[in-house]
């Protein structure tokens, strides 16, 4: 029965993608999504990466991080160093970039995440622009100015893949014992100690899955607009991220997935008030913390049980 | 052998000593009792142990280990496992998982197995909601294992605290305080309990409580704390007799 029931949900969801491909991958070819559409798509799926990405790292663990622009800066570099300058296929540019971006996690997270709270938000957020300046003075990355005109290589087929690998990951691991035990610090992180968690290490555990991912969205990013200069990967970058955590719930999978499609549509949205854009996106944001503290969806999480009961309109 | 043997211990808080050549030893399946006035240092005493606290000198010879300068997980998988004076349940969770956080240090599978979620990850899953059942059956607590550990009545959580730490699979049982805030019936339930656990579970336990018919009614042995110093040892009745215990308490006597 249980057994049943598993590979039910199971292939339900494999067909919901598998529709959802489909149908862009349809509109893509047949002309009928343009191309501002694309790039709005294309956003999307890499702050889905980003936020479900982060919200490992401060929904889950707990852990106030603010430099997730800097793991997905050497995610784009290292991504575009490999593609474009040593002529390397793309998914070796990708693996590069989750590699690089994994062990920068490693290398600042170990000192780092034996602070708490604010201190830890400050050290991550050092550290983010410590990799932003880096850059910039590095020669063979043109320092400043950037890499420009990177082939295009991010096409749906991978940026679908790429999202759906990020949540399968982060979803799959949060609900294991693995993933309990990283919720057990967010809880209570002397408690958890003292029941047999080495928490040291699941925090950097969480970190360096949440780096390697956010240098997955980098490479994504790189290879589809063309340009990647260190301004691009600068705090307010992280911040962006962070607000689609907090605004989606912090612990709640399916609300950064809300919040980040929410908040790449509601940025294309305001494009066509230019000079009160930011107003309008602060005002939102506020109204939405008034109402909804916990963010959209709290701890919660969406899945087809939720639907279900909602289709055969029980409580 | 003693199971623990704690020899010259020392911590201090800044000017504060509040442990001061703190020497204590329990044997296997004892029940102990550590009692003494407020701001005492019992809980030092207990945060030292489980490695909480670093001391300033001393040992604590564990089944012939010295815990000193481990990290507490460590303790924790020596065999060490304790509650806590103000309840620190993992709130938001349910009381299930309270108790499968408990026994993650046995996980039976591994974390790429837990990503691709292979027959290996399902089985070790089942198995470590049986072992979690099983203590929850034990405590009476199993209905209640979908409800959020804050939303239990305070009785429940001090109770799912001890199973959360019998959860451990411990030797040594840590009780901060086990009855605080209790009511005379449930300090009497609690009783029960703490024998039960240790006919049960063959286990030695020590405990901190201020409630003395609970110390007096279950403790095979007590020290007395005043001051960071054992100033007292013995049988219940030893104690109750102690001139220097009835100073510490109540004061001396005016000639």
């Amino acid at each position: 029965m249980q057994k049943n029931n598993k590979w039910i949900k199971f292939a339900t969801e494999v067909i919901i993608l598998t529709v959802l491909f489909s149908l862009v991958q349809y509109l893509i070819t047949a002309g009928l999504l343009n191309q501002y559409y694309q790039i709005n798509l294309t956003s999307m799926c890499i702050n889905i990466i980003l936020a479900v990405s982060l919200s490992l790292i401060n929904g889950f663990t707990g852990q106030l991080s603010l430099g997730h622009a800097g793991f997905m800066a050497v995610g784009a570099y290292m991504s575009v160093i490999v593609t474009n300058m040593w002529d390397y296929p793309f998914i070796a540019g990708l693996l590069a970039a989750c590699a690089a971006a994994g062990l920068a996690g490693f290398i600042i997270g170990v000192p780092t995440l034996r602070l708490k709270g604010d201190y830890l938000a400050i050290a991550t957020l050092a550290f983010g622009e410590i990799i932003r300046v880096t850059l910039q003075n590095i020669d063979y990355v043109n320092g400043p100015a950037g890499i420009l005109g990177i082939t295009k290589l991010t096409t749906w087929p991978w940026l679908f893949g790429a999202t759906v690998l990020t949540i399968l990951v982060v979803v799959n691991l949060i609900n294991s014992s693995y993933g309990r035990a990283i919720i057990s610090i967010r809880e209570d992180e002397i408690a958890s100690e003292l029941m047999g968690i080495n928490t040291t290490k699941y925090k950097v555990l969480a970190f360096v899955i949440g780096a390697m991912f956010a240098g997955l969205a980098g490479a994504m990013y790189a290879h589809y607009f063309y340009i990647i200069k260190p301004e691009t990967f600068n705090f307010l970058k992280s911040f962006d991220i962070l607000v689609m955590v907090v605004l989606g719930g912090l612990g709640s999978t399916t609300g950064a997935i809300i919040a980040a499609i929410f908040i790449t549509a509601l940025t294309a949205a305001l494009q066509a008030f230019p000079a009160i854009r930011m107003i309008l996106y602060a005002l939102i944001l506020i109204v939405v913390m008034i109402y909804r503290p916990q963010g959209l969806m709290g701890n919660k999480e969406l899945s087809l049980k939720t639907f279900g009961r909602i289709w055969s309109g029980r409580k | 052998m003693s199971l623990m043997k704690i020899s010259n211990l020392y911590k201090s808080f800044g000017g504060l000593s509040a442990v001061l050549d703190f020497n204590f030893h329990m044997e296997q399946d004892e029940l102990v009792g550590l009692i003494g006035p407020n701001g005492a240092g019992k809980t030092t005493v207990f945060n030292l142990i489980t490695g909480v606290y670093k001391p300033d000198q001393g040992s604590i010879i564990f089944k012939g280990r010295d815990l000193v300068g481990l990290a507490p997980y460590t303790i924790c998988a020596q065999g060490v496992a304790r509650t806590f004076q103000n309840i620190r349940l993992f709130n938001d969770l349910t009381v299930l998982d309270n108790v499968k956080i408990a026994v993650h240090k046995d996980v039976p599978y591994g974390l790429m197995s837990a990503i691709l979620r292979t027959p290996h990850f399902f089985k070790g899953e089942d198995q470590i909601e049986q072992q979690a059942m099983k203590y929850l059956e034990i405590f009476k607590l199993d209905k209640k294992k979908d409800e959020l550990a804050k939303n239990l009545p305070y009785g429940e959580q001090r109770r799912l605290e001890i199973v959360r730490a019998l959860a451990t699979s411990p030797q040594l049982l840590i009780l901060d305080e086990p009855a605080a805030g209790m009511n005379p019936q449930e300090t009497q339930e609690l009783m029960e309990l703490i024998r039960l656990i240790r006919d049960k579970f063959n286990l030695t336990i020590l405990l901190i409580e201020h409630d003395m018919s609970l110390v007096m009614g279950v403790c095979e042995r007590l020290y007395v704390l005043d001051y960071g110093q054992i100033i007292a040892e013995g049988t219940p009745q030893e104690i109750r007799s102690n001139k220097r215990v009835i100073e510490a308490y109540l004061g001396e006597e005016v000639e």
